[in-house]
């Protein structure tokens, strides 16, 4: 039986609708669904391929600070393996990453209780959590400034009723990754919360029902109905939380000021990138990078595919 | 038949407006609208009062500002550059101006200088020369800053400290930021943050070092490395906060909320300082205490034209009026900067009368100009993340200025070489 009842009987309607008419997809549908998908295309081909492309060949030439280069050949991608920062930054993406992932078991979480049967108010329950996410990551990161702000800070002034004495979250180097990793995972769990409610109300209730006749308590149910049918859907959201925590900027950009003695432990891949192209006038090195991190994300998502085919339960 | 003449006409309109507005750099009316790139909001109503004088004079020239906050100020002008939208006119920087100037993006302005007998000997000899590069004048400067030393007069009373003055010496700031630190009331003696412009270079000169000369680093200069340690030193015995305290709320914060009794800053802060009304009544200035040697930091903002702008004659003539005395008179009124036309300085002198004002330019004499080189940023950057640990109470600014000075070395070999 299918996990999705909705699609797979549109599925079975679509068929029966072509056997009815008599007309199967020919050369002249395929036609038209060309013409559906290019505007998708042209703009995939204008904004992503072709600077894809640039950013290929720039990575090889030497530019000039206002425009204007020469072709250099591999001493841009030498400079990136040779450089210690870049290492440090690689070292902190992959942090990143990882605190990021973070958010999806806090979304399954969440979503499974929202779940649950007359609950009221489900909607302003999602409402709230996601809007954290749909908040500009320059307001977030320095609303949080404020909350972490080792003097009158709100974070602080918490933990100073446990007794906890009182810290310069974001400066301090041993914690600045931590801090600023919570507020990534706090600030996207309401995306991957509405990705995983929707999975979860695809999982029929007979299950459920069935499971409770049986005498399985709330844990059980979760953990052999909840996640194993839900798990297409949390490749999904892995695959797009690991890339976009790869590539994240703006919070860090935003979080940690120019003298903060924490800036090497923090600083991205990303990050190094914008210092690199737009104040240091190294757009090429910066370019070699970019396509560091590109072959980056693309081996881990390989990578995730592979890994895929052990956990993922398509039903 | 009308119905295409008609679509001929929409189509032919913008294109003519286009042609006249960009082509001949004037309007229809015969008019020619400069625009003026700059980065300071505190500047903007000086800036649009000598705007208005320069009008007048030439009523078929007008200005138009384009504010671009500090923080993007240099990227969208490179990248606006590139795209052929500068400015016509705008500020440069010490930092930035070499790169400028030798990538042939600046207008030279040697030949209109002495054509229109443009008064340049009335500006500081320093500033002028911060802004020729090989022989060539591209920028002429507007204002300048220089850096002293800011005390709360309230809390040096509250202590029973006499007042800094001319004869402090390091071992004064010291004797006082010990007495002058109360850890209860969150009150530090100094604020020793980590930043180049107005406490690094200023405690490497006092102490006989140097930051750049010769195309060479002095951050691994033993001299360099005891200025750098005379900050450090009060980070380490508690009499300033540590800089991890201090990207939180900075040093000028914690000195306008009075828990920093004694910090080093800007001359161009003296207008929001005295903003604070409790600075205004007790905020006193002296200057900055003699280490090996006495020094400040000297710099100023230039007007310089851009080399792709297409209305030049124009914009040289907003230049060249900023440069006289009318302009300076104005700027200084306004109060926010000294500026840099000698003898207009005593309208900014009379704009804040509580304020010791005079000590910033008696410095003069022994400033030290910014340090720069044609990729200035590129070695700037590599102080912050290397000197941050030291100034956090870590220790260790021994190894981690030697460790800068080797890198910084190794940029300026690459920047000459290339």
């Amino acid at each position: 039986m299918s996990v999705f009842p909705a699609t797979a009987a549109a599925k079975a309607a679509g068929r029966s609708r072509t056997s009815a008419s008599g007309t199967r997809p020919g050369p002249r549908n395929q036609r038209s669904a060309y013409w559906f998908i290019a505007p998708l295309g042209l703009g995939f081909a204008v904004f992503y391929f072709w600077p894809l492309l640039q950013t290929l060949y720039f990575s090889f030439t030497e530019f000039g600070a206002f425009g204007g280069h020469t072709f250099i050949g591999t001493d841009n991608y030498l400079r990136v393996i040779k450089d210690v920062t870049v290492w440090q930054a690689l070292g902190n993406t992959l942090i990143y990453c990882v605190i990021g992932l973070m958010a999806l078991p806090v979304a399954i979480v969440v979503a499974s209780l929202l779940n649950r049967r007359g609950l009221r108010g489900v909607s302003v329950y999602r409402a709230l959590y996601f809007i954290p996410f749909v908040t500009l990551p320059v307001a977030v990161g320095l609303v949080w400034n404020w909350l972490y702000n080792g003097d009158f800070g709100l974070v602080n002034e918490i933990l100073s009723w446990f007794g906890v004495d009182e810290h310069y979250w974001v400066s301090d180097p041993s914690t600045a990754v931590y801090a600023i990793g919570t507020v990534m995972v706090w600030s996207t769990t309401g995306y991957y919360l509405v990705i995983f409610m929707a999975g979860v109300k695809g999982i029929p209730q007979d299950y459920y029902e069935a499971a409770e006749l049986d005498g399985a308590g709330p844990l059980r149910r979760f953990f052999t109905i909840t996640l194993p049918l839900l798990s297409p859907t949390i490749f999904f959201a892995s695959v797009i939380c690991m890339i976009n925590s790869l590539q994240t900027f703006d919070l860090i950009y935003i979080m940690m000021a120019e003298k903060n003695p924490a800036i090497g432990d923090t600083q991205s891949v990303v990050g190094l990138f914008y210092k690199w192209a737009f104040i240091e006038n190294a757009q090429g090195a910066a370019a070699a990078l970019a396509f560091l991190l590109m072959l980056v994300i693309a081996a881990l998502t390989y990578l995730q595919f592979r890994i895929q085919k052990r956990w993922v339960h398509y039903a | 038949m009308r119905r295409r003449t008609l679509l001929g006409g929409a189509v032919a309109a913008p294109l003519l407006a286009a042609c006249s507005g960009g082509g001949g750099g004037t309007d229809s009316g015969g008019r020619t609208t400069l625009s003026y790139g700059m980065w300071d909001p505190a500047q903007m109503p000086g800036m649009e009062q000598i705007i208005a004088a320069f009008e007048k004079r030439n009523p078929r020239i007008s200005v138009r500002i384009q504010l671009t906050p500090w923080a993007s100020y240099w990227t969208t002008l490179k990248t606006s550059m590139r795209g052929g939208t500068a400015p016509d006119v705008f500020w440069m920087n010490a930092v930035n101006f070499q790169l400028y100037a030798a990538n042939g993006v600046l207008e030279p302005l040697s030949g209109h200088i002495k054509a229109d007998a443009t008064p340049v000997d009335r500006h500081p000899k320093a500033l002028v020369k911060l802004y020729s590069y090989r022989g060539t004048q591209y920028g002429l400067p507007k204002d300048f800053d220089t850096i002293g030393l800011w005390y709360n007069k309230q809390l040096f009373d509250k202590a029973g400290i006499r007042y800094p003055d001319a004869s402090w010496t390091w071992d004064d700031v010291r004797d006082a930021a010990a007495e002058l630190t109360d850890p209860r009331k969150r009150v530090h003696g100094f604020a020793a943050e980590m930043d180049r412009q107005i406490k690094i270079y200023p405690a490497i000169c006092a102490a006989d070092g140097y930051v750049l000369e010769n195309g060479r680093s002095g951050f691994g200069d033993e001299r360099s490395i005891e200025g750098m340690r005379f900050l450090t030193d009060l980070i380490d015995r508690g009499w300033s906060p540590p800089q991890s305290a201090m990207v939180e709320s900075v040093g000028r914060v914690r000195y306008w909320s009075e828990k920093v009794a004694m910090n080093y800053d800007l001359s161009a802060m003296a207008g929001q300082m005295y903003a604070v009304p409790a600075l205004k009544d007790h905020g006193g200035i002296a200057v900055l205490p003699k280490g090996k040697r006495r020094a400040t930091i000297i710099h100023g903002l230039a007007n310089v034209i851009s080399a792709k702008s297409d209305k030049k004659a124009a914009a040289w003539k907003f230049v060249h009026f900023m440069a006289g005395r009318e302009a300076a008179e104005i700027q200084a009124k306004a109060g926010v900067t000294i500026s840099s036309y000698e003898g207009t300085q005593d309208a900014w002198l009379e704009s804040m009368p509580e304020f010791d004002l005079k000590h910033f330019l008696e410095m003069q004499e022994y400033a030290v100009p910014y340090p720069s080189s044609k990729n200035t940023a590129v070695w700037e950057n590599l102080q912050y993340p290397l000197l941050g640990a030291a100034f956090s109470g870590k220790g260790g600014i021994e190894t981690a200025a030697r460790t800068l000075g080797e890198q910084m070395d190794r940029a300026l070999k690459e920047e000459r070489d290339s």
